[in-house]
This record gives structure tokens, C-alpha cells and sequence, in this order.
């Protein structure tokens, strides 16, 4: 597989909707976790712990404004594999984009189509709507 | 308390198929898969013959208590007031009266720690409270620490997740008031030596409170034969409804405690000028009780008593000793909480994969666990882990179901190897 920055959502997409099951789906999102970038040592601070979710995850995000739009550039990590799937999912699907266009993605209907919410726990999913508040929250900052 | 060990061998062993047959819940595949429940710390399953109660109670004879002078009121409140007889023999309490219906363990803790602590606990005082306390054995003590003056002082446990008993004793000063100590840890399946414990607070003036809302499904509690203060236990662990528990108390202290909450039921008579309050247990019992649930819990009592809790901790032994050599042999595997003395749960860790990340692998194997803290962070704190992943077992499960656990957990290191 290609490193995350090559990937598009619709990869993703794709990617999940060619695997037949649960098990070959698990370990495509362990593996897409595998890809994240290396989170700066320095970044794991109280300040950019996302709170909310059962494991540790923290993130740490940097605006660019080398462009005429200003984007948002964000990175996260967490103790646990599964989270960091996520995590690349939500890299994949935010990074990158001007606060606009962030506010304006409907994650909800990604996941829905990457079938991936019903096999969360509830409180998983609790800790995905965190992160996701954290993004959204940041994008407004920046809007 | 009948400690988990060495019973006479001459007792006719449990049949642990016959005893699965009482169990609907059991029967179910959950992800195509048989259902392996595991997780009978956080509640247990319930038998046929609750259920049949319940549905008995809502069809027949369904009332409001000690209220109506009709044939309902009066089958009702009979049936509530024998399933608190029901639930003192459970205990081997001397009087039903010594029994109030809570909503549950935590209920009753609170009861007691705001009824009895904030009419005896002053400035200075201690409560001692072991770090192997579920959270509602902690937080309701520090609440009234806060509001009375009184400190919380912790009960160390050590690398086995044993409290020590010279260390419990020197923590034991003419300051201490109470002692709040679970007979069997939810997280780590300690026992505790709850007997010696109480002698020895007794001895230091102090009065005790043992939470037993892991040890009542494992073990014979007696609360005569322990010389507990106060002891509280949830009917929903021990095969009953949820919503349902039970305090004990020492008879002098809760005639003289104040009413923990206010309503109908426990008063005497009431007055805009003056209210007088009813005896103990009714003063505690404000409000409409859960008729249903008491009468469920006594079924459940019932139907525990006549398995045996001395076929229970036989075969309950049994499934200890399966388990525990066979998690141990899962390389990588640590187990959390090794005490010398245990009940059948297997708290632990894996190396190098989350426990929040095996949770969903086992759950599509259909085996019900609990991941996290347990309500018991102190621990988590003490082990310096963040959750572990927790099998605990009842008697109706089988050795092939740890079987089923283990080759799950070995799914769950290839699929993150
Ligand atoms: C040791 C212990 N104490 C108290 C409780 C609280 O019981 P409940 O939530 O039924 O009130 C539990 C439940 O997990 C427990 O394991």
C-alpha cells in the first residue's frame, strides 16, 4: 500500500469496499494506522490531549498560509491500533483544506459508507465524535 | 465468610450443562457465534426462574406496597416483605429488619455514608478505604469527607494486588471511624481476609463496611459469622433484576441514624410543624420500592442457595485454576492481580497491543469482556496500566469456553502482529 499522503478518501473507500469481511476490513484499518506520519515527541502535551476518548490520543495542528487560502495541517496519534486507523481515515479526509471546506465535510456519511461505525463500540464512537469536535473546532478558530 | 478453598471433596460435583440450561441468554450466537459471557463482574445473566417471577409479579399480582387495603396490595406487600427475609438468611442476618432494599451496591454505600457518616464523622477523623475499592466504595466517602472534616486514608495493596495485614493494622489509629474494604475485588479477584480485617478494626473502635457485590455470586456471606457493621451487595451480579440491592446493618447503628432521603414510606407521621420518621429499615426506604426487583432478587437468591455455594466454589476453583494456566501459557500475556486467594476473574494485559484494541477482535469472536478500569482506577494507577482486558467467570461457564477466550486471543496477536 502506499504511504497516506498518496491516499485519497476515495482509496479508502474503495479499499474497504473491495474487502469482503470484518477481519480483512480490521486489519486494512490496523494497517492504514501503520502509515501514520511519526508524531513529534514534543507534541504529546497535556494541552493536545483529545479528551473523550478510552485511549490516549493526542493532536497537534499548524496552519499554512504559504498559499492564498490559508489550510490547516493537522496530525494525531494514539496508544491504541485501532484509533490510529481512525486517525488516518480523518487525516486522509481533513488534511490539507482550507477551514471552509473542513467544516463542510460530512463525516458522518464517510463512515456510514465505510460501514465502519457498527463494528465501534459505543464509546469508540464517543472518542471518534471527539476527535472529529477537535478538527471542527479548530477549523472555526481559523474560519 | 466461606473462603474460595479446600472444601470437602465429598460434595457431588456441580453439572454445569444442567445449570447452562437455566440460563436463556446463554443460547444466542452474537456475530454467528456462540455467545461466550465472560462478563459476569459487570452483571450476571439471569436464570429462568427470575424471569418467571418477574412475569408472575406483573401479571398476578402487581401492587403498591404497605398502601392499599386490597388482595393485591396485600399479595404484593407479602411478597416484598418475605423476599427481605429471603435476602437476611441469604446473609445470615438475625433480624430482616437489619435489611433495606437499595437501588444497588452503590446506593447502599451512599445510604451509609451520608446517614451514618454525616451523623458521626467529625473534622480529623478517618475512613480508611483500600486501593483496590470499586469507585463507588471511594467517591461516596470522599463526598462526606468533604462535607464533615474527615479524611480518606488509603489502604495500600501490594504486587499481587493483596492488602497486607500489618500494614492494615498500623494504618489503624484511635482517629479512624471506618473501614470501607470489598470482600472480592471486581478488577482483580482478590479476596480479601474481610474476618481479620473487621476483628481488627473493631479492636481499633472503628466500624466496618464490606462491600460484597463481587463476593455474594461466588461465596456464602455471613454477616454473623463476620461481625460486619454494614455490608452492601447488587442484586443484578448475583442472578437478580438490576435496579435492586441490599444494605445490612448492625441494628443499633441504623435505629440510630437519620433518614438518608425523604418521602413517602419512611415516615411515621407527618406535620408542617414536625415530621417523625419510621423505623429502620422502612426510615431508608423512600418512595415506591422496586417491588418487582425485591421479589426477582429473592428468586435469584433462592435459586443460587439450592445449587450450593459449596458446589459453586468446587467448580468455581476449578475454572480458576483452567484458566489461570491457560491465559499464562498465551505468550505475552500478563495477568493483573495474582493474589493467593482469588475468585474466578482474569484481569491482564497483552504486550505491545491496547486492551481497547482486542475488545472489538473478541467481541466478533463472541465473547463478552469488559476492557477499561472497572470503576477502579487506583488500581489501573498502582499497576501503571491504562485498562485491562477482564474475563470473569460465573458457574455456568466451561472450561471450553476459556478455551474459546484463549484461541481468540490469539486471533487478536495475528491480526496486530
Ligand atoms: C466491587 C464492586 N462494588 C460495587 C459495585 C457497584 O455496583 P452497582 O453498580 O450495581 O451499584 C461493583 C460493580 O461493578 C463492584 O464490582
Amino acid at each position: 500500500m502506499p504511504a497516506l499522503q498518496g491516499l485519497t478518501i476515495d482509496d479508502i473507500t474503495a479499499g474497504f469496499d473491495f474487502l469482503e469481511d470484518w477481519e480483512q476490513r480490521f486489519s486494512y484499518l490496523l494497517d492504514l494506522g501503520k502509515k501514520l506520519p511519526e508524531f513529534p515527541e514534543d507534541a504529546r502535551t497535556e494541552d493536545n490531549k483529545v479528551h473523550g476518548c478510552q485511549s490516549q490520543v493526542w493532536l497537534h495542528a499548524k496552519m499554512r498560509t504559504d498559499n492564498n487560502t490559508p489550510t490547516i495541517h493537522f496530525q494525531a496519534v494514539s496508544d491504541a491500533h485501532i484509533v490510529n486507523g481512525l486517525i488516518a481515515i480523518l487525516m486522509t479526509l481533513y488534511n490539507d483544506k482550507s477551514p471552509a471546506d473542513m467544516l463542510a465535510i460530512d463525516y458522518q456519511a464517510v463512515f456510514n459508507q465505510l460501514d465502519l461505525e457498527q463494528h465501534l463500540s459505543p464509546t469508540r464512537r464517543n472518542g471518534l465524535h471527539a476527535m472529529v469536535q477537535r478538527i471542527r473546532t479548530l477549523a472555526e478558530q481559523h474560519a | 465468610m466461606t473462603v474460595a478453598k479446600s472444601q470437602p471433596t465429598h460434595t457431588p460435583a456441580l453439572d454445569v450443562e444442567r445449570v447452562r440450561g437455566d440460563f436463556p441468554a446463554l443460547y444466542q450466537r452474537v456475530h454467528d457465534k456462540p455467545l461466550v459471557y465472560l462478563d459476569n463482574a459487570a452483571t450476571s445473566q439471569k436464570p429462568q426462574a427470575v424471569i418467571d417471577t418477574l412475569d408472575d409479579y406483573y401479571r398476578r399480582y402487581n401492587a403498591n406496597v404497605h398502601r392499599g387495603l386490597h388482595k393485591l396490595a396485600e399479595l404484593a406487600t407479602e411478597a416484598y416483605e418475605h423476599a427481605r427475609i429471603t435476602v437476611a438468611r441469604f446473609l445470615n442476618a438475625p433480624d430482616a429488619k437489619q435489611i433495606v432494599f437499595t437501588r444497588g451496591c452503590t446506593e447502599a454505600i451512599n445510604l451509609v455514608a451520608a446517614s451514618w457518616g454525616g451523623a458521626n464523622l467529625k473534622p480529623g477523623d478517618e475512613i480508611l478505604v483500600s486501593q483496590m475499592e470499586h469507585h463507588s466504595n471511594i467517591v461516596p466517602w470522599q463526598l462526606i469527607a468533604e462535607k464533615t472534616g474527615a479524611k480518606v486514608v488509603m489502604i495500600p495493596i501490594d504486587e499481587r494486588g493483596q492488602i497486607n495485614l500489618d500494614t492494615y493494622h498500623a494504618l489503624l489509629n484511635d482517629k479512624t471511624r471506618l473501614v470501607a474494604v470489598t470482600a472480592v475485588s471486581n478488577s482483580l479477584g482478590t479476596i480479601n481476609p474481610i474476618k481479620k480485617m473487621i476483628e481488627l478494626a473493631h479492636a481499633a473502635g472503628a466500624v466496618v463496611l464490606v462491600d460484597a457485590a463481587q463476593a455474594a455470586p461466588h461465596m456464602a456471606v455471613d454477616v454473623t459469622d463476620l461481625d460486619v457493621d454494614f455490608l452492601a451487595f447488587s442484586g443484578h451480579k448475583v442472578f437478580g433484576p438490576t435496579g435492586i440491592g441490599a444494605l445490612y446493618g448492625r441494628a443499633e447503628l441504623l435505629e440510630a441514624m437519620p433518614p438518608y432521603q425523604g418521602g413517602g414510606e419512611m415516615i411515621e407521621q407527618v406535620t408542617f410543624e414536625k415530621t417523625t420518621f419510621a423505623a429502620a429499615p422502612t426510615r431508608f426506604e423512600a418512595g415506591t420500592p422496586h417491588i418487582a426487583g425485591a421479589i426477582g432478587l429473592a428468586a435469584a437468591l433462592n435459586y443460587v442457595t439450592a445449587i450450593g455455594f459449596d458446589k459453586i466454589v468446587t467448580y468455581e476453583n476449578e475454572l480458576l485454576a483452567y484458566g489461570t494456566e491457560a491465559l499464562q501459557a498465551v505468550e505475552g500475556l500478563t495477568l493483573i492481580g495474582t493474589a493467593e486467594h482469588k475468585a474466578a476473574v482474569f484481569s491482564f494485559t497483552l504486550d505491545g497491543i491496547h486492551p481497547y484494541d482486542m475488545s472489538p477482535v473478541l467481541d466478533h469472536e463472541g465473547i463478552a469482556i469488559r476492557t477499561g478500569h472497572h470503576c477502579t482506577q487506583p488500581v489501573m494507577d498502582k499497576f501503571a496500566i491504562p485498562a485491562t482486558v477482564r474475563a470473569s467467570l460465573s458457574f455456568y461457564n466451561t472450561p471450553a469456553e476459556i478455551d474459546a477466550l484463549v484461541s481468540a486471543l490469539q486471533k487478536v496477536k495475528s491480526l496486530f502482529s
